[in-house]
C-alpha cells in the first residue's frame, strides 16, 4: 500500500541550536501521532544524531517532518537533506565506528536501528538525504 | 550565557542537567566542571540526567569525556537518575557507555561515589575540601 503524506512541516538546520529545535518539533509530532514513550525517545534520538550529521558532515540542511499514513498505520518520517560534499562509500559510513569526523560513528548506524524503515542516498559532491520513518 | 550550575554538596559536586543540551551548553559545562573539580578538591562527581528525555551520541561523548577529566583530576564520576526510556535507547543506538558509572538516584549514586573512592584508595574526608 502506498504511503499518504498527511502533512508536512520544514526546519532549517543551520546552527546546533536547530538541532535542539529539530528534536522538539519530532517530540511534538510523536506525542501528536500518541507514541509510547520509548517510541518517542528512539524517534527524537535518531532524528538528533542525522540532525548533526546533517548540520557538521553537510554543512547544514533542511529537515522534512512529515506525519504520513499507511492504510490504517500512521507513522512519521523524517527526510534530512544536504548540499554538502556527499558520502563515497554508504555501506562504511553505517558502519559503527567509522567516522571521518570527530564523532564517535554511531550517527548513521544508530539511527537506522532505531527507525523502521531507513534510507540514504547520496553521490559525491551532490549531497545527502536520509529519510526514516517509525511507524506508531 | 546559559550554564548549568554546579553544586557543591559535602565532598561531592552535584551537576543536575534540566535543559535540553545544546553542544554549546555542553562544552561550557565541561570547562566550568574540571574547573571546579580543582577548586574545591572535589573527589567526586554525581551527574543527574532524570531530566533529560534524550541521550544521543554527542550527549553520550560528553558524559564520557567528562567523567575521563574528572578521573585525572582524581575525582570519580557517577550519572544518576537515566529515565528507562533512554536506557532502552542508547543500547539500540549502540552507545558504549564503558568507564561510566551510574546509579538509580543521587542518594544510591553517592553510596556508589564513597566506595569508588575508597576504591582508589582515598579516605573520602569530607573535611578535607574545606
Amino acid at each position: 500500500m502506498a504511503i499518504r503524506v498527511v502533512s508536512t512541516e520544514s526546519l532549517e538546520i543551520r546552527v546546533s541550536d536547530d538541532i535542539v529545535r529539530v528534536r522538539q518539533a519530532v517530540r511534538q509530532k510523536s506525542v501528536g501521532l500518541g507514541f509510547g514513550l520509548v517510541d518517542q525517545t528512539k524517534v527524537v534520538t535518531a532524528s538528533s544524531e542525522l540532525a548533526r550529521n546533517t548540520l557538521d558532515y553537510g554543512g547544514g540542511g533542511q529537515c522534512h517532518l512529515e506525519v504520513v499514513e499507511n492504510g490504517a498505520r500512521a507513522g512519521l518520517r523524517i527526510i534530512f537533506e544536504d548540499q554538502g560534499p556527499g558520502i563515497d562509500d554508504a555501506d562504511l559510513a553505517l558502519t559503527d565506528g567509522f567516522t571521518t569526523g570527530n564523532g564517535m560513528g554511531l550517527g548513521l548506524g544508530g539511527a537506522k536501528r532505531l527507525s523502521h524503515e531507513f534510507e540514504l542516498s547520496s553521490k559525491p559532491g551532490d549531497g545527502t538525504r536520509v529519510s526514516i520513518v517509525r511507524w506508531k | 550565557m546559559e550554564r548549568i550550575p554546579i553544586l557543591k554538596m559535602g565532598e561531592f559536586l552535584l551537576v543536575t542537567i534540566q535543559v535540553d543540551m545544546h553542544d554549546r551548553l555542553a562544552m561550557t559545562l565541561q570547562d566550568d566542571l574540571t574547573a571546579q573539580i580543582v577548586k574545591h578538591r572535589a573527589h567526586g562527581v554525581l551527574i543527574d540526567i532524570s531530566a533529560l528525555e534524550i541521550v544521543d551520541s554527542f550527549i553520550g561523548r560528553m558524559l564520557a569525556s567528562i567523567a575521563s577529566m574528572a578521573r585525572l583530576l582524581d575525582a570519580e564520576t557517577v550519572v544518576v537518575g537515566m529515565q528507562p526510556a533512554v536506557a532502552i535507547t542508547l543500547v539500540e543506538l549502540g552507545l558504549p557507555m564503558r568507564g561510566i558509572r551510574t546509579a538509580l538516584d543521587v542518594e544510591k549514586g553517592m553510596t556508589t561515589l564513597r566506595a569508588a573512592i575508597q576504591e582508589t584508595g582515598q579516605d573520602g574526608d569530607p573535611g578535607r575540601i574545606h
